[in-house]
């Protein structure tokens, strides 16, 4: 049985000599907003997808008000940088090629860019069972399955195609969990998002099939302000994973993405993350800043279960929330964190207790390597409405060195007497005595760390579809490499 | 008692072992012979350095060799890496075996398997034949299955970590098998069994070091020699009558006989 490589490629070439294994850029010609942030640019993209009057003056609704947050970003996270220039950066950068109307008539240059980072997106083939849209810079340039999905009811397109084809939809829960002011980031996301998946599952339906979007950054100096919307039905359910890569470029690099996730009564909906975007180098060149809002609504007996694994970015910075405004509704966050080298991570989860007899569960894992620092930050908050809300709450750091940090921030408001809270947390380093163990029946230094590291990480990839469980795993393996051995 | 093949080359030659842990010097200069088909036992009151012995064998970072060989099959380990020490079939049963968590018995067992078999130049063993082996190894050293289900000795129980143990020593098939202090704490049920997991092993192509504070152990495993070791030197060597000995007189008669210099 052949493991699908989800994430996975050999280098080619990069600006900067790293171990990172998909740093190579993609020859392909870009049509490029000029630089910098301006009301001009914000009604060019809008132009460019040719959207609705509402939807531009959401867009500048959002514009207006990031202006008035006077670049001050967030301060409070455990991430150092330095202030970002948002008049150097693309905001609108897209492969000069027609929209695709079948996959045949996807540019074969991008076909191969998207197959050497192990994502066929000619149907049947290693990821048969997936279907997949590919986002390449600000734009989505294939998504396969469509017509299989379709016969389901079930839509899942480009955000700007179903600003097209189902305005309805978007107009009604576009921002609707994340609202435009939400926060800087997402803020300035509502301005000037590009590209992204909408997904809507009708009513009773279960999604045949796994869906994945992959996200690649691909010209310098670009941001990815990608928007994804989630949909799921009375009753629907669906299992939704992302994947994310960026080349080995020496300046930092800027994704501020919004997910929304909208779970009906009895609806469910399963996100999973694979970020691996560029990590910077071990000299903490480069990298991207992974500043990023993900919020789900959980309807009456609804579940909404987040699972991460977030190995690459200089910087992250999100925190997976989930809203359980109906009674009986299930939130769910499991998280693997690894940072090594110079990387910062800052995330964790926020469960907002609404609804009566609601349950969250939080099981958040970091991983710290190198010179690396990672946070977990969490929120648990019980209203007044929310009889017999439960949390538990499981937070687990490992070290590995002796120069890197882990910090656990958890914060937990409750004004429902009936509410039942746990909190576990430990913090361990892996032992000498640990790796001598493994040494001694026959392991190298490197594998036995990679064992120990995997065992912790195991009830998360439980978590994962299976077909990219192995993924993660692998994953943390080559984001490890040079940090052990 | 296993007649060992003398005249052939010895499995483990240890000439003039001199280690030390920080500034203090715990082996003192050992020489040992074992060949394939033996069992020693190596007895010895408490810091003498029995435990110290069969750590700097298997390679143990906290110790520092400071003089002396020790051959195996005629190579000098001493300064190869203690995984490549394990490949080549020197197996050490640890006294405080360590948990891991979250790591499959299963997988880490594989592990150490495979790292034996692409040593030797052969290829990864199955999944299947190796779930087979695994089985058939449970059974034979008597083990709860339910163990090797488990993660890697977390939360066993004292005794099922000696056990454990016992069972890798069994999947692993060494050539030589160090067993540290195995039998202290356990109470005579797992007493019996570890017992019998060394006498299933022992062949004549392998040999076993038994590092015991207790005699009792030895009831159950008949040795070929016993040493007994004294403020980091072999004081004495001899049968197994000389293991019931110190079970009678205990170890003051050898401390009082080596400081006076007999």
């Amino acid at each position: 049985m052949t493991t699908p490589k989800v994430i996975s490629r050999n280098a080619t070439s990069s600006e900067l000599d790293t171990d990172y294994k998909w740093g190579f850029e993609i020859d392909i010609e870009s049509d490029l907003a000029p630089k910098g942030l301006s009301e001009e640019i914000v009604r060019l993209i809008s132009a460019k997808k040719e959207e609705p009057e509402w939807l531009l003056e959401w867009r500048l609704k959002a514009y207006r008000h990031w202006l008035k947050l006077k670049q001050e970003a967030p301060t409070w996270a455990n991430v150092k940088y330095p202030p970002i220039d948002y008049q150097d950066i693309y905001f609108y950068a897209a492969p000069k090629v027609d929209a695709p109307k079948s996959m045949d008539e996807v540019d074969p240059e991008i076909l191969e860019a998207f197959a050497k980072l192990g994502i066929p997106l000619q149907e049947q083939e290693r990821l048969a069972g997936v279907a997949v849209d590919a986002v390449l810079d600000s734009a989505s340039v294939a998504t396969t399955y469509k017509a299989t999905l379709e016969k389901h009811g079930v839509i899942f397109c480009p955000i700007s195609e179903a600003v097209r084809e189902h305005p309805d939809l978007v107009q009604k829960y576009l921002g609707s969990v994340v609202p435009y002011a939400d926060n800087f980031y997402a803020t300035l996301n509502s301005a000037v998002f590009s590209d992204g998946s909408f997904v809507y599952i009708p009513k009773g339906v279960r999604c045949p099939m796994e869906l994945m979007t992959y996200f690649r950054i691909n010209q310098a100096d670009s941001g990815q302000f990608e928007r994804t919307l989630i949909i799921a039905e009375e009753g629907a359910y669906v299992s939704y994973l992302e994947g994310c890569t960026a080349p080995a470029r020496k300046s930092h690099q800027l994704h501020a993405a919004v997910v929304e996730l909208v779970a009906l009564d009895n609806a469910e909906i399963k996100y999973s993350t694979l970020q691996n975007w560029f990590p910077g180098d071990k000299d903490g060149v480069g990298g991207v800043y992974n500043f990023v809002t993900k919020r789900g609504i959980a309807h009456k007996n609804a579940k909404i279960s987040w699972t991460q694994v977030e190995t690459g970015s200089a910087i992250t910075w999100k925190y997976p929330s989930v809203i359980l405004d109906g009674d009986n509704s299930v939130g769910e966050f499991y998280s693997v964190a690894l940072v090594n080298n110079h990387q910062q991570a800052d995330t964790g989860t926020k469960m907002i207790h609404k609804g009566k007899n609601t349950r969250s569960t939080i099981v958040a894992k970091g991983i710290s390597a190198g010179k690396g620092n990672a946070t977990y930050r969490g929120l648990v908050k019980v209203l007044a409405s929310a009889d017999g809300a439960k949390n538990f709450t499981q937070c687990d750091s490992l070290l590995v060195g002796d120069k890197c940090g882990a910090h656990t921030v958890p914060y937990i408001e409750v004004k429902n007497p009936t509410a039942q809270m746990e909190h576990e947390a430990s913090t361990s380093k892996v032992s000498d005595d640990q790796l001598f163990y493994c040494q001694q029946r026959g392991m190298s230094v490197e594998d036995a760390h990679f064992m120990i590291i995997n065992g912790f990480c195991r009830g998360i990839f439980q978590e994962l579809p299976f077909e990219f469980a192995m993924e993660a795993s692998q994953l943390l393996k080559v984001s490890l490499e040079g940090a052990v051995g | 008692m296993a007649a060992a093949a003398k005249g052939t080359q010895p499995l483990l030659t240890i000439k003039g072992l001199t280690a030390s842990a920080g500034d203090l010097e715990i082996l003192k200069g050992i020489d040992l012979e074992v060949y394939a088909g033996e069992v020693h036992a190596i007895m010895g009151p408490n810091g003498s350095g029995k435990s110290t012995l069969a750590n700097v064998l298997a390679g143990r970072p906290d110790y520092k060799v400071t003089g002396g060989s020790v051959l195996f099959e005629g190579q000098d380990i001493l300064k190869l890496e203690p995984e490549i020490r394990a490949r080549m079939g020197l197996f050490l049963a640890f006294q405080y075996p360590l948990e891991l968590p979250g790591v499959r018995a299963w997988q880490f067992l594989k592990a150490g398997v495979d790292a034996r078999r692409v040593h030797n130049g052969e290829e990864e063993m199955s999944a299947r034949e190796f779930d087979q082996m695994l089985k058939a190894k449970v059974e034979q050293v008597q083990i709860d299955p339910d163990l090797v289900k488990r993660a890697v000795n977390e939360g066993f129980s004292g005794g099922e970590k000696k056990r454990n143990e016992i069972l890798q020593m069994a999947v692993l098939e060494p050539k030589l098998a160090l067993l540290d202090e195995t039998d202290s704490g356990l109470d005579i049920d797992a007493l019996r069994i570890v017992s019998d997991g060394v006498n299933l092993l022992r062949s004549p192509e392998n040999a076993v070091i038994l590092v015991t504070h207790y005699q009792r152990i030895l009831n159950y495993i008949t040795p070929n020699q016993v040493h007994v070791l004294y403020d980091g030197r072999i004081v004495r060597s001899g049968g197994p009558e000389l293991a019931h000995e110190l079970e009678e007189k205990g170890y003051d008669w050898i401390k009082e006989a080596v400081d006076a210099g007999v």
